[in-house]
C-alpha cells in the first residue's frame, strides 16, 4: 500500500501510541481529588507544558479540545459572541476564501443565524493572502470588524500564509487574529509567540497523534464565549472530562515531530520536489497548483491538475493499484465537489475537478514516489478516456 | 446469465436491497466487484422521507454499508448534473409539451446505461451489474423477471444491443422475496428496506406540485369533448395527464351522469379536454425513438405502463418509426411512455408513444 494522503491523517507513531496505551491502564479523572486523579492531572499539566513549549506558547495558552474542527469552532464563534457582546457595532466575520469548512461554515452559520456580515478575503492564483487585500478589507469600517481567521498553511494546496504580517493588521486596529495551523503544526515551525496569533488551532492525528485530540492556543485575557458548557474544567472555556490519554499522546507526537522537524522538513521537500518532477515528466500536461516549492509551501504537499480527467476516476484508478491519495476536499457523502479552494484560487471549474493531492508525511520514503510515477501515466490516459466521454477536453 | 468468471465489473448500488443482491452475486460469480453509487441530486435530502429510496445521503451510506460487508471497494459519481439535463430538464419539457413522460425509462437510456456504463468501459470495466429485475440471455435477449409482480423489463425495453450487451442482471431468475432472504442471509442491512416506488426527485409524490414550481400557473379551460363547453378552469395543463379522473374539479355533473377524463391535453392552448370512459380506448399508436431489430408486421403483445397488462398487437417498421394495430383497445395511456413489444417473456423491441388514435 502506498499511503500518500497523510494530510487528512497521518498514523500515529510509536511513542504515541505507547503514551496513549499506558494513559488507558489505571486511569483516572483529571479533576478527582485522590492521588490516582492527581496522578491524571499532572500527566495532563505535564503535556501542556510539553506542547506550549515546542509552539512558543505558555501553558495557561493550551486549552484542550476535541480536535481541530471544535477549536475552530470554539475560537470563531466564541470570539465573534464576546466580541459582539461587548460592542454590538462588531458584527464583520473576514476570513480566507480558502479556509478549511471548520472556519468556513462556522463563519456561514454566524452570518446565517447570529447576524453575522461574512467577507471573505480573496487570495491569488497561489492561493497566498496578500497582506493588502486584508488590510483593505478591515480599512473599509475597522470598528465593525469582530475577528479575522486566517489559516497557517492550506489543507489543500499546501500554500503558507504570512500568518505574523496578517496578525499585526490585525492588531493595528485592536481586531482579534485567530489562524488554523492544523495542516502547519509538524510541517514548518509554527510560533504561538512569533506569529502574534490571539488564537491557534491545531489537531493530534495530523502530526502522529490520536484522532479526536486538538487544542485552541488562546491568548490569556482574551475573551471567548464558551460554547460547551458543563464543569468548565478548561480555563471555563471548554468543559468535559479531560481525555488524559489522547491529551499524553498528542504531546507525546507533538515532541517527536518537532524534534524530526528541521531534518524532515528538508527530506520531505526533496522527496515532494521528487514526486512533482517524476510525475510532470510521466504526465508533461499535468499542472502543479499552489506556491512553487520553498518556503511558501508545506514541504509534504503536492496538489496536481490533470487537464481533461475527473478526479475521481483518477483516485479509483490509483487505489485500485493500491496508491491512496485524495481529490482535496470530499463532502460527507464521498462526492467529489470541485474544490472551493481551486476555485477561489481562479482555476476553472473543470480543471478544479481534475485535480488530485499527494501528500507525504513521517514514514513516507522514496519507494512511495515510485510507486505513484510507475502507474500514474496509465491512469491519467485511462481516466482521460473516461473524461472525454464527460465532455472534458483533454490538454495532454 | 452469461457472466465468465475474472471480469472486472461495476456494481451500481443504490443503496437498496436488490443493487447489493446483485452486486454479491457478482462477487460470488468470482469477478473483481467495485460498487458505485450515483450521486443524482445537486442537494441531496439527509435522511430519507415517505418511500424515496435511491437519492439520499442515508441510501448512500446504506449502499456504502453494502459494499463493505461485501468487502468491495465502493465510490461515489457524481452525476447530478447529468441527470439534471437528461432526465429533470427533459421531464419538466415532456410535461410542458402534453407528453406523460417516464423518468425511470429515460434514466436507463441515458444516465446507468450510458454515462454511467461508458464511463465504466472507459476506465477498465468489462460490464455494469444492476439489481434490475429482468433475464438477459447469453445471446442478448432480454427477458422478464421470473418474478412478474417485480419484473423491470418494460423500463429497461427501449436499450439498444450495444447497451445490453455490458450489462449484467444477476438478479432475474429470483422473485424479491428471495432476494431479501438471500439479503438477510449475508448479514445485509437493507433486507428488509422499502422499495422505492415514487418518482425520485419529486419529493413527496405530488407531481402536480412539482410541477407548478418550475413551471408556473398556466391557467386554461377544461372542456367537454363532446359538447364542446367549458366546465371550468386549472392553472396548469401540465398537471394532468390522460385517463387522470381525480381532481378535476368540475362543476356540474356530465349528461349521462357518468364520471369524466382527461382525454386530451394541449399545453399549446392551455386546453384540458375531458370525456367519458371509452373515448379513452385507444386501438393504434405510433412509436419513435425504437428499438425495433425485425422486418415486416410482427405479431406480438405490447405493453404501454410500467404495471400494466398487455394487448395483442401487430406491429410494423415504418422508417424511424413504428405503427401498431393493438387488437384489443388499450385505455388511459398518454404520448411519452414507453412501450415495450414481448413474445411470451422475451423482449422484442420498444419504443416511445408519439401518438395514438382510437
Ligand atoms: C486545516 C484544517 N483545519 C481543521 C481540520 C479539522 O481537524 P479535526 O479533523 O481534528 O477535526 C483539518 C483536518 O481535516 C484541517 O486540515
Amino acid at each position: 500500500m502506498t499511503y500518500l494522503d497523510h494530510a487528512a491523517t497521518t498514523p500515529m507513531r510509536p511513542e504515541a501510541v505507547e503514551a496513549f496505551t499506558a494513559a488507558l491502564t489505571g486511569a483516572r479523572n483529571a479533576s478527582s481529588l485522590h492521588a490516582g486523579g492527581r496522578r491524571a492531572r499532572r500527566l495532563v499539566e505535564e503535556s501542556r507544558e510539553s506542547l506550549a513549549e515546542v509552539l512558543g506558547a505558555r501553558p495557561s495558552d493550551v486549552i484542550f479540545t476535541g480536535g481541530g474542527t471544535e477549536s475552530d469552532n470554539l475560537a470563531v464563534k466564541g470570539l465573534f459572541w464576546s466580541r459582539r457582546a461587548a460592542d454590538p457595532q462588531r458584527r464583520r466575520v473576514l476570513v480566507s476564501a480558502v479556509e478549511h469548512p471548520a472556519v468556513l461554515d462556522t463563519a456561514s452559520w454566524l452570518a446565517g443565524q447570529q447576524g453575522a456580515v461574512l467577507e471573505k478575503i480573496p487570495v491569488d492564483g497561489t492561493g497566498l493572502v496578500h497582506p493588502e487585500a486584508l488590510r483593505a478589507a478591515v480599512q473599509a469600517d475597522p470598528s465593525s470588524v469582530a475577528l479575522i481567521s486566517v489559516m497557517w498553511a492550506n489543507s489543500e494546496v499546501g500554500t503558507i500564509q504570512p500568518v505574523a504580517e496578517l496578525a499585526s493588521i490585525a492588531h493595528n486596529y485592536g481586531i482579534p487574529f485567530h489562524t488554523d495551523a492544523v495542516q502547519a503544526f509538524g510541517q514548518v515551525e509554527t510560533s504561538f509567540a512569533a506569529s502574534a496569533a490571539d488564537a491557534l488551532t491545531i489537531s493530534a492525528h495530523k502530526i502522529g497523534g490520536p484522532v479526536g485530540v486538538g487544542a485552541l492556543l488562546l491568548r490569556r485575557g482574551l475573551e471567548l464565549e464558551p460554547h460547551l458548557h458543563g464543569g468548565g474544567q478548561e480555563r471555563d472555556v471548554r468543559s468535559g472530562t479531560l481525555n488524559t490519554p489522547g491529551v499524553a499522546a498528542f504531546a507525546a507526537a507533538a515532541r517527536v515531530a518537532t524534534a524530526e522537524l528541521p531534518a524532515e522538513r528538508l527530506r520531505l521537500t526533496d522527496l515532494r520536489d521528487d514526486l512533482v518532477r517524476r510525475v510532470l515528466a510521466e504526465v508533461p500536461g499535468a499542472v502543479l497548483n499552489g506556491a512553487p516549492s520553498g518556503a511558501g509551501r508545506l514541504p509534504g504537499n503536492a496538489h496536481l491538475t490533470f487537464p481533461g480527467c475527473e478526479g475521481d476516476s483518477l483516485l479509483m484508478l490509483l487505489d485500485a493499484h493500491g496508491v491512496e491519495c485524495s481529490t482535496g476536499s470530499a463532502c460527507s457523502a464521498g462526492i467529489a465537489r470541485p474544490s472551493h479552494v481551486l476555485l477561489a484560487m481562479g482555476v476553472e471549474e473543470a480543471h478544479a475537478r481534475g485535480s488530485l493531492r499527494f501528500s507525504l508525511g513521517h514514514g513516507s520514503v522514496a519507494a512511495d514516489v515510485d510507486a505513484l510515477v510507475a502507474v500514474i501515466g496509465q491512469v491519467v490516459e485511462r481516466a482521460g478516456r473516461a473524461g472525454e466521454l464527460a465532455g472534458l477536453t483533454s490538454r495532454i | 446469465m452469461g457472466i465468465v468468471s475474472g471480469m472486472k465489473v461495476l456494481a451500481a448500488m443504490s443503496g437498496g436491497v436488490d443493487s447489493a443482491v446483485a452486486a454479491a452475486r457478482a462477487v460470488d460469480a468470482g469477478h473483481d466487484v467495485t460498487g458505485v453509487h450515483l450521486a443524482l441530486s445537486r442537494s441531496p435530502a439527509s435522511d430519507r422521507g415517505g418511500s424515496r429510496g435511491c437519492c439520499t445521503l442515508e441510501d448512500a451510506r446504506d449502499a456504502r454499508r453494502a459494499a463493505d460487508v461485501l468487502g468491495i471497494p465502493f465510490y461515489v459519481w457524481d452525476l447530478a448534473d447529468r441527470f439534471e439535463a437528461e432526465v429533470i430538464d427533459q421531464f419538466v419539457a415532456d410535461y410542458a409539451a402534453g407528453r406523460t413522460p417516464n423518468p425511470c425509462v429515460q434514466c436507463n437510456e441515458r444516465i446507468k446505461f450510458s454515462a454511467v456504463l461508458d464511463k465504466a468501459l472507459a476506465l477498465g470495466f468489462d460490464a455494469v451489474v444492476t439489481g434490475h429485475h429482468a433475464r438477459l440471455d447469453p445471446d442478448g435477449t432480454l427477458r422478464r423477471s421470473v418474478d412478474l409482480a417485480k419484473d423491470q423489463s418494460y423500463v429497461l425495453g427501449t436499450l439498444r444491443p450495444d447497451q445490453l450487451a455490458a450489462a449484467r442482471f444477476p438478479l432475474g431468475d429470483s422473485t424479491k422475496a428471495q432476494v431479501r432472504e438471500e439479503a438477510a442471509r449475508r448479514g445485509l442491512g437493507v433486507a428488509d428496506k422499502p422499495d422505492s416506488h415514487d418518482i425520485c426527485f419529486v419529493a413527496a409524490g405530488d407531481t402536480g406540485a412539482w410541477l407548478r414550481d418550475r413551471l408556473g400557473p398556466r391557467p386554461g379551460p377544461i372542456v367537454d369533448s363532446e359538447t364542446g363547453e367549458t366546465l371550468g378552469e386549472h392553472d396548469g395543463a401540465y398537471a394532468f395527464t390522460v385517463g387522470q379522473r381525480r381532481g378535476l374539479r368540475l362543476g356540474h355533473p356530465a349528461p349521462d351522469g357518468r364520471p369524466r377524463y382527461v382525454l386530451e391535453v394541449s399545453p399549446v392552448t392551455s386546453t384540458v379536454t375531458v370525456g367519458p370512459a371509452r373515448a379513452l380506448d385507444m386501438r393504434s399508436l405510433v412509436a419513435e425513438r425504437i428499438v425495433w431489430p425485425h422486418e415486416g408486421p410482427v405479431s406480438c403483445v405490447a405493453q404501454v405502463r410500467a404495471h400494466g397488462g398487455v394487448v395483442p398487437a401487430v406491429v410494423r417498421a415504418r422508417g424511424e418509426e413504428l405503427d401498431v394495430q393493438l387488437v384489443e383497445p388499450v385505455r388511459g395511456t398518454a404520448a411519452g411512455q414507453a412501450v415495450v413489444f414481448y413474445d411470451g417473456d422475451r423482449v422484442l423491441g420498444g419504443g416511445r408513444i408519439r401518438s395514438l388514435a382510437a
